[in-house]
């Protein structure tokens, strides 16, 4: 089997967001970027995969700048087999990210697609089930668990009251969450062996596949900023705040 | 214009975010339909049909709609779109789950977890975690969109007095079935519903000490949430969790006990009307957003907080 995993360069988790001063999007210019953590999560799920004897190789696509190319290094680095670059502007949405994944998966014919959850940039959470249902596929979001066995895989899906068990069909798309597994760091060997992998570049027109936009970005603004209150001396005091200030208990 | 929304529910009951996504769609303005898709639903067609605003109630009623499987429902609801400018789901993993695969079924952009109905075509979200809200306009004919449940006020369940129509069923598509559910089974309110929530962090040190909260949370009525590094130490389960990678809470009153503040948690919390937040550490950044902050160690002030109320 092969295992298909989506990965996006985004802005790195532990970078404080800044928008800017003209609205139209947020700063990314000198700004730390990263693999995004679903991604990585995905990534390690299918070097599992592929450890445990249940995948023969593991191909990365990216879509976006130039330096996507990068996140696939990362994750060549990891441990995946090669890449697929495909250049597109920074912000392709989730129905044309999509469509360029099932042209991918049409070429590539993986038996499993496996993406992170979302992205931490659009926080869409759309990406996945949108290219389960233009294949005709099943779907296991939010996996905290996966077990496949012959033509099944089973998922533990982390819904909002606890855990929910499913059997889906193969071939299938799984997005992952959180608690699935702790991605590995490249070693250094492995970083320098990922610098000979191959990383084929795909056109989205030879695709035929349309990026531009379908809704328009109106402007991007900072949230209100919450002020810091006061501090009280004493649990009495607070519970007295409460009580008679907030009013709220 | 006419608006479909879909109800998320058990079989048995409305999920309360339901009704928050009805009152989005109320903003949005138009007749309004509600779908109950599942089996043996027709309490809840009943109960839909009572809500308020409800035009009408279309259910299908059908062994491949009882455990909400995207692959059985979406195909249901893009039949029907065509009827529809906007449809509409709560941001639960329920909807979450399916309604990029209607989006995708019927060709049309996703709008993921609005806070703000700008017009019928322009909506606010949150990107980056909360850190920026991005306002975007949408050209189609057809809007799909999920609902973030803490930013609209749930309409009244009663009121409403809409006809219910059957739905005639699409088949089993044949690509998924449901083995079982492991719930947290608790009598407290769940999390992102409860007017108080009691939450802690790295802090509590022990799964065992959220004891302490339990006790306030049972005082106050509340619910007990955690931070994600607490769920990550193994002290309570994942879906404790509140934060961007979490749940997103708003309640009147967030305790926050042992908590640091990262902006991963923030984001889960920041609209809460009165935060309180009670650590050592007096440098902690939820202080910087906290109504009220106590420096002191959660050991003793938690124990005499939970005496004097």
């Amino acid at each position: 089997m092969k295992i298909l995993v989506p990965v996006k360069r985004v802005i790195d988790y532990n970078v404080k967001v800044r928008v800017k001063p003209d609205q139209s999007g947020v700063e990314l210019a000198n700004v730390k970027m990263a693999m995004n953590p679903f991604d990585e999560i995905a990534v390690e799920q299918a070097l599992r995969i592929k450890e445990a004897g249940g995948a023969e190789e593991i191909v990365l696509v990216s879509i976006g700048p130039a330096q996507s190319q990068e996140t696939i290094r990362t994750g060549l680095a990891m441990g995946a087999d090669r890449g697929i670059y495909i250049e597109a502007g920074q912000d392709v949405e989730p129905l044309a990210v999509a469509k360029l994944l099932k042209a991918v998966v049409d070429k590539e014919a993986p038996g499993l697609v496996l993406c992170g959850k979302q992205a931490i940039d659009g926080d869409c959470n759309q990406t996945g089930q949108m290219l389960s249902a233009l294949l005709g596929w099943s779907q296991g979001t939010f996996a905290s668990g996966i077990e496949i066995a012959g033509d099944t895989a089973k998922i533990i899906r982390e819904v909002d009251g606890g855990l929910e068990h499913i059997s889906i069909s193969m071939p299938c798309v799984v997005t992952v969450d959180l608690r699935l597994n702790e991605p590995r760091y490249a070693s250094l060997p492995n970083i320098m062996k990922a610098k000979k992998k191959p990383i084929d570049a795909l056109d989205a027109a030879d695709l035929g596949v349309d990026t531009a936009p379908r809704l328009t970005l109106v402007k991007v603004e900072e949230p209100e900023a919450r002020q810091a209150g006061i501090k009280v001396a004493s649990v009495t005091e607070l519970v007295d705040k409460l009580k008679n200030e907030a009013k709220v208990i | 214009m006419s608006i479909l929304v879909i109800v998320e529910h058990d079989n048995q009951a409305v999920n309360v975010a339901t009704l928050n996504t009805i009152a989005a769609a109320k903003e949005i303005g138009g007749d309004l339909h509600l779908l109950v898709a599942g089996e043996n639903c027709g309490s809840v067609a009943s109960a839909a049909a009572a809500l308020d605003g409800a035009g009408k109630v279309l259910c299908a009623d059908s062994a491949e709609y009882g455990h909400n499987l995207a692959e059985n429902l979406a195909p249901l609801v893009s039949g029907i779109a065509g009827d529809y400018s906007h449809i509409l789901a709560p941001a639960t993993t329920f909807g979450k789950n399916v309604m990029p695969r209607i989006a995708a079924l019927c060709d049309v952009p996703q709008i993921s977890d609005i806070i703000e109905v700008i017009d019928s075509d322009t909506f606010k979200r949150p990107i980056y975690a909360g850190n920026a809200l991005a306002t975007v306009k949408s050209g189609d004919d057809l809007k799909i969109i999920t609902v973030r449940s803490t930013a609209f006020e749930a309409v009244a369940d009663t009121g409403g007095s809409a006809a219910i129509d059957a739905l005639s069923s699409g088949g089993d598509k044949g690509l998924s079935s449901y083995d079982k559910s492991e719930l947290s089974s608790s009598e407290r309110p769940e999390l992102t519903s409860a007017n108080i929530v009691v939450s802690g962090g790295r802090g509590m040190q022990d799964g065992a000490n959220f004891t302490m909260l339990e006790s306030v949370a049972d005082k106050l009525g509340a619910a007990v949430g955690a931070s994600r590094a607490a769920v990550d130490a193994g002290f309570v389960p994942n879906d404790y969790q509140v934060g961007q990678t979490g749940k997103v809470v708003a309640p009147e009153l967030y305790l926050a006990v042992g908590i640091s503040g990262a902006i991963q948690h923030l984001a889960g919390m920041k609209d809460s009307k009165v935060i309180v937040a009670i650590n050592k550490d007096e440098e902690a950044p939820i202080f910087q957003v906290a109504d009220y902050g106590l420096v002191a160690d959660l050991f003793d002030a938690v124990p005499e907080f939970d005496k004097e109320i």
